[in-house]
């Protein structure tokens, strides 16, 4: 049988699936054995012990200084600036995207200036949205929504010109204005993929975020990472890792749930 | 009354002559095939008339009245494909009309309007017989069946005019005479004045009151730029069909007869209970 015709099956596909995290996981059991074993000391591969107790002294104890359980607090101050950036390129990237996908002049206007902008390395502006706009929340949200709105104003604005002209013709001859159409025709059959586009982009968000942590801030995952770098607390470090990483996981898991609950249409059709 | 006069028209796409010279003059409820080889501008001159595209010379008026250059309610649409609205049900694509038409703003009708308005969508969607359908989303339609949705949705609209771009070309030949019933039906019983264009000759003059054919005079590859397309025949069918009259063979001449009921386009999927 060729190999392209040769289906796993369900029990098969599982296993699969989980072999390579048990092999990260035993790869990094092993070498964090061989290494504790010639210095006990060692602080770069922490065995299950102390990684445990790291979480508990971040996760379900109260700072000795401050009184906050730091994990909560930071993740608090990480997703609620994630949360912003990405609702506002949301908002920018649905209201700008239409408006360039529907209307050709508008089109003629921002489409070149927007590619542009697309362009320009964010983290390379970072700087410049620190001194205009201090060190405070608003640089780390600017930063996130300048890294990720004109990606997704492409994409929706893409995905408003790829509607068949057929629809948008017939959506005319029922006698809908501009308005309506956009209302009716393009805003639902969008709206899925603003969903998707989002989600693609939560990768980029957290980058843009962890790095604006790092740089300047009191709190925020990111910014821990940093700071215990200086001390090698990978007990730490890689706790906080798997977290941001589940932390991204779900919010992607949840985003295609909505889309698939909200749009049931817009799944793919298997045939 | 939809009295459609083409005058002198030319289509060019820069140096491409697509159409040249094209006079006709059709009159109120007929039923005209456009019929000729592929790539000939039957397509580009159905667009005329829908004023998705202006011509490059010429007039085209209705009633008297010029063409206004964007496609508009008075001119109802079919395609081949992507004439339903995917994200909206059977029913939504057939209200959509009358919410364009009655809400400016928020194209949404509320309370008794969008009762009345449902009302007046059943009876269609029971007219093309998709009855029982109207909660599926177009997907879930076979295509004969979302050719009928999209025929109910372009007739809310009450146009003078009914477009037709090979509508049935991609489906089945027992398909495509069912939906032949219907098209005869619905052309009998409303106002519609209809143009076709199909590749199908034997389609052509099942339906057609009058076939116009397309051709290339001069179809040498040097001459294809230059020379467009213009009309070669233009047949009218004897015995005469009239609207809403019956024929002397009746339903098809060339079809077996069948009844002017409810077709057999996939009466399975029509819910259990109400299939004929």
């Amino acid at each position: 049988m060729r190999w392209i015709n040769i289906r796993p099956s369900r029990t098969t596909t599982l296993v699969l699936a989980v072999l390579p995290f048990a092999l990260l996981v035993a790869a990094y059991l092993a070498g964090s054995a061989a290494r504790l074993a010639v210095n006990d000391g060692d602080k770069l591969l922490p065995s299950l012990v102390s990684l445990a107790d790291a979480i508990n002294r971040m996760a379900f104890s109260p700072d000795t200084r401050t009184g906050d359980y730091l994990l909560w607090s930071d993740t608090l101050a990480s997703l609620s600036r994630l949360g912003w950036g990405l609702a506002i390129s949301t908002l920018i990237a649905l209201v700008v995207g239409m408006v360039v996908g529907m209307l050709p002049t508008v089109r003629a206007l921002l489409a070149p200036v927007i590619a542009v902008i697309a362009m320009v390395p964010p983290l390379a502006l970072l700087p410049i949205l620190f001194i205009l706009l201090g060190l405070g929340e608003t640089a780390k949200i600017a930063l996130i929504v300048i890294g990720v709105a004109p990606t997704m104003i492409r994409d929706l604005a893409l995905k408003v010109s790829e509607l068949p002209r057929e629809q948008i013709v017939k959506a005319e001859t029922l006698g809908g204005s501009s308005w309506q159409i956009a209302l009716r025709v393009v805003l639902p059959q969008v709206l899925p993929r603003l969903i998707t586009s989002l989600r693609l982009q939560l990768g980029p968000a957290w980058l843009f975020l962890i790095a604006a942590e790092a740089i300047s801030s009191d709190a925020g995952l990111g910014y821990r990472i940093f700071l215990v770098r200086r001390y090698l607390s990978m007990d730490v470090i890689f706790p906080y890792v798997a977290w941001i990483t589940l932390l991204a996981v779900l919010m992607n898991v949840a985003l295609e749930a909505l889309r698939s609950g909200v749009f049931p249409w817009s799944n793919p059709v298997r045939t | 009354m939809s009295d459609i006069k083409i005058d002198n028209v030319w289509k060019e796409y820069g140096d491409q002559i697509v159409l040249e010279k094209i006079s006709l003059e059709i009159a109120s409820r007929s039923f005209v095939a456009l019929v000729g080889p592929s790539g000939c501008g039957k397509t580009t001159f159905l667009r005329l008339l829908l004023g998705e595209e202006a011509p490059t010379q010429g007039t085209i008026t209705i009633d008297g009245t010029p063409l206004v250059p964007e496609p508009g309610a008075d001119r109802g649409v079919v395609f081949q494909r992507y004439s339903v609205f995917p994200h909206l049900t059977v029913l939504g694509n057939v209200l959509l009309g009358k919410e364009f038409q009655n809400s400016p703003v928020a194209a949404r009708l509320l309370g008794d309007r969008r009762g009345a308005a449902i009302e007046e969508a059943r009876s269609l969607i029971a007219e093309v017989g998709l009855a029982g359908a109207e909660d599926k989303f177009p997907a879930m339609l076979s295509g004969g069946m979302q050719q009928r949705l999209a025929l109910a949705q372009a007739l809310i609209m009450s146009p003078k005019v009914l477009l037709l771009d090979e509508p049935f070309g991609a489906l089945d030949p027992g398909i495509r005479a069912d939906i032949h019933v219907l098209m005869k039906k619905l052309w009998h019983e409303t106002q519609l004045t209809v143009v076709m264009v199909t590749h199908d000759l034997r389609e052509a003059f099942t339906l057609a009151t009058r076939v116009v054919a397309f051709e290339r005079p001069r179809d040498r590859p040097e001459e294809r730029e230059r020379y467009g397309a213009s009309l070669t025949r233009d047949i009218e069918i004897w015995p005469p069909r009239v609207a809403g009259a019956p024929t002397v063979f009746s339903p098809d001449r060339d079809d077996p007869v069948t009844s002017m009921g409810l077709g057999r386009d996939d009466p399975a999927s029509i819910v259990e209970g109400v299939a004929p």
